[in-house]
């Protein structure tokens, strides 16, 4: 069913409830007490099973008609198309939204998150505590009128630097140690953290867990907050019967810089260098996503030189993803540096080709509006045909060979970890943990962008979810990407590579636009209103580590501690992208 | 089959790894003797994505890789030398497209006039702070603000001094010229254009 015809069904539904959003905004306005008959509907009925994106948006001053107000926003995804967008609205003095989490479990941390940062509260949700943030912090920092510890001014750029710039540090207007503000009654002796009650309950208390059914005691441990294994800060709490995990839950947040507000403070373009801290495996990629994203709001044509390359440089993104997750899967079974350092070998010569083009390894901000920053040169082109058609498809068979039959990785993998299909879409995963489960969806066939309908790859799945075939859809998307790659360079167009002259201060139209690629570790999407200005006006990341990490749990219950780790390094996420 | 024997077949690469780097140092060995695979010829085609075998560690600070040309380390304001001026005309706009607000400039003025001349009185930048993203490079209308490639800047103390002035941030044009070959050959074409 087309976005268009859904939207005819639910308002011949819900006559009451529904409304179009005033343009430019896009998508449907919903009543409060409806959206959870609404969202039940677009899932059993219209077949949207998969909520990608929740968030808010703070609109303190009445616009469009509309009263001052909080904005949750949600993104529908059919197997199929663009999103459905749903915007709901609450007051701005006590706002409250119905928590979707209850028939989405993908809204689960998002909601969280939305709380945390925006201070939308959702009802009903099990489980409503700050993610990112800690519990004592004081204020929700996405709120317009927020101001972070070293505010100068709203947007950038700052009166202050020119033409009468004296340089002025940071550190010497907020001297550290007043650079924390805790709520009014707070005091840091008695503070015991709510955040995790059973984290810490006292060891007595938690024999009173005991189940009678099993001899053994009830045992929570903490794996972090330092590396756990090789993936990032990251904690782990973990409840455990013997050596059977029975609870877990992921703390995160350790490196949480709230990238939205800085997007907020941002130009529209200064975004673009941030967002190559997002998945520092990936930057390329997450430049790739906010340029799609952005350019949905701005009248640009990306010349067809411009699309070529920035597919090249995405598929061998993909591939340094995917060959270093699986060195590191390799590294957390204990077979130590070996698997690991032939990923990184192939990924030095990638991010040579990187650096040779955009100018840095792993910070490429590479991708403009319109285009791309610089060209490749023909030696660039040379070295990056080397790449693709010698030197990777040799490392990938040697990869193939060192694990695909290796009995100790098949014992450590085999139905470990196991992600059912349905479990799968409802906790919002993407990327090659859901195709593992067996869902062929991949946004560059079900949504394509940029040129990729014009290529020829196939979409990879296997049956079992375990983490065995997590490593088998890398294995084969590598191939894939290696052959995407082929055709890409064998085909790559002259031409320019910037439709117009690049600008670095740019206005967009008002606006909001949701952009998503399919980037290696699954959808990374920005979502992004515009008020006309200089700089955005909301500026979301949804990012795909973050969603992916809320299945972690349902894929540990049950099996052992030691799994946890392969079934981490398995789900392939990278803190920076968690934290934001 | 779980015999065991794909197993071996694993540790076949690691050893075929192990044996390669053997003999990369040996072939490197007959051509030039003890120190030949660590001199600046074997450099390239060691780390060449074709012809490399054995270990791709490179022997740093002994060793260094080539920079590419558009190599961005950290921004250097760029000086004609004769006679001795700066390019830099304080238009500000690298001040404004820096993402994290890292450069201040004070536009001079005339002192009997009191109006705006086409030159900074002071430009800072904190090196602390920048991102070393290009972009004031890349929007400087004059070409009088370029990517060094330094990337040794490391220093014993923190703070202000990272707080690089006027002085410490320039170059001579003809530095941009050695580093930046074939951008500065398209930069003077276009200005004959
Ligand atoms: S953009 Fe160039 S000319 Fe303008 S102030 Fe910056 S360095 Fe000077
Ligand atoms: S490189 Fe980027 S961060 Fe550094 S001074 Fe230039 S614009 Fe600012």
């Amino acid at each position: 069913m087309t976005i268009q015809a859904t939207h005819e069904t639910l308002k011949a539904k819900f006559p009451d409830a529904i409304q179009d959003a005033h343009a430019p905004y896009t998508g449907l306005i919903v009543d409060r007490d409806h959206l959870v008959a609404v969202a039940t509907a677009l899932r059993d009925e219209l077949g949207f099973r998969y909520l990608s994106s929740v968030t808010g948006v703070d609109y303190p001053a009445a616009t469009d008609g509309l009263p001052p107000r909080f904005e949750a926003v949600y993104h529908f995804y059919q197997s199929e198309g663009g999103p459905l967008v749903l915007h709901v609205h609450a007051d701005r003095e006590n706002p409250t939204v119905p928590s979707l989490t209850p028939l989405f479990p993908s809204a689960d941390f998002q909601e969280r998150e939305a709380w945390d940062l925006m201070g939308i509260r959702f009802e009903g949700h099990p489980d409503l505590r700050r993610i990112l943030l800690w519990e004592g912090y004081a204020g929700h920092p996405l709120q317009k009128g927020f101001q972070e510890v070293y505010y100068e001014a709203d947007t950038k750029p700052f009166d202050s630097r020119w033409p009468e710039g004296a340089p002025v540090r940071a550190e010497s207007r907020v001297p550290l140690g007043r650079n924390l503000r805790y709520p009014a009654d707070f005091s840091m002796q008695g503070w015991c953290p709510t955040d995790d009650p059973w984290g810490y309950i006292a060891h007595d208390q938690v024999a009173d867990l005991k189940d009678t059914a099993h001899p053994t005691d009830r045992v929570v441990l903490n794996m972090g907050p330092h590396h756990p294994s090789t993936h990032g800060v990251l904690r782990l709490l973990v409840t455990l019967e013997g050596e059977t995990i029975k609870k877990l839950e992921p703390v995160v947040g350790f490196l949480h810089r709230c990238h939205d507000k800085i997007g907020e403070r941002n130009t529209w373009l200064g975004n673009m260098p941030y967002t190559d801290r997002l998945d520092y495996v990936c930057s390329m990629s997450n430049n790739l996503g906010y340029a799609v994203a952005v350019e949905k709001l701005l009248d640009v044509k990306v010349p067809e030189r411009a699309e070529y390359i920035r597919v090249i440089m995405a598929e061998f993104t993909r591939f340094i993803n995917h060959i270093i997750d699986i060195g590191f899967t390799g590294n957390d079974l204990g077979i130590y540096f070996t698997a690991m350092l032939m990923g990184m070998e192939e990924r030095e010569l990638i991010v040579d080709l990187f650096e040779r083009v955009s100018g840095s390894r792993m910070m490429c901000n590479y991708m403009r509006f319109g285009g791309v920053a610089h060209d490749m040169t023909a030696d660039d082109v040379a070295y990056a045909r080397q790449l693709a058609f010698e030197r990777l498809p040799q490392a990938i068979d040697k990869v193939d060979q060192f694990f695909t039959n290796n009995e100790v990785f098949k014992q450590r993998s085999i139905n470990v970890g196991v992600l059912p299909a349905e479990t799968a879409i409802a906790y919002g995963c993407t990327g090659p943990l859901l195709r593992a489960s067996g869902v062929p969806y991949d946004i560059r066939r079900a949504e394509p962008y940029s040129i990729y309908d014009s290529f020829d790859f196939d979409v990879v799945t296997r049956q079992n979810g375990d983490v065995y075939d997590r490593y088998m859809v890398r294995l084969e998307e590598m191939r894939q990407s290696v052959r995407i790659l082929q055709q890409a360079l064998n085909r790559l167009p002259d031409g320019p590579i910037m439709d117009g002259k690049p600008k670095g201060l740019i206005k967009v139209p008002a606006g909001e636009a949701y952009g998503r690629i399919e980037a290696p570790k699954g959808e990374l999407g920005f979502y992004l209103v515009s008020e006309g200005g200089n700089n955005p006006y909301r500026y979301h990341v949804r990012s795909p580590s973050f969603v992916n990490l809320g299945a972690l749990e349902e894929m540990c219950k049950g099996y052992l501690i030691a799994d946890t780790v392969i079934i981490l390094a398995s789900v392939d996420i990278t803190l920076g992208e968690v934290d934001r | 089959m779980q015999t065991g024997l794909s197993f071996l077949k694993s540790f076949g690469v690691t050893m075929r790894r192990f044996f390669e780097s053997y003999v990369d140092d040996a072939k490197w060995f007959f051509k030039g003797g003890f120190g030949m695979r660590y001199s600046a010829e074997a450099l390239p085609t060691r780390q060449s994505p074709t012809e490399g075998r054995g270990i791709f560690v490179v022997q740093y600070p002994k060793e260094r890789l080539p920079l590419p040309e558009r190599y961005r380390g950290f921004p250097m304001l760029l000086y004609d030398e004769d006679p001795a001026q700066l390019r830099c005309v304080a238009c500000g706009m690298c001040a404004r497209v820096c993402p994290p607000q890292c450069i201040w400039i004070e536009r001079a003025t005339d002192p009997e006039t009191g109006k705006a001349l086409r030159a900074p009185a002071s430009f800072h930048i904190d090196i602390g702070i920048c991102m070393s993203c290009g972009f004031c490079a890349e929007f400087c209308p004059f070409d009088a603000i370029k990517m060094d490639n330094n990337y040794e800047i490391a220093l014993f103390q923190g703070g202000d001094a990272f707080l690089f002035d006027k002085e410490k941030l320039s170059r001579p044009t003809s530095h941009h010229a050695e580093i930046h070959p074939t951008a500065y050959a398209e930069e003077l074409a276009s200005k004959k254009k």
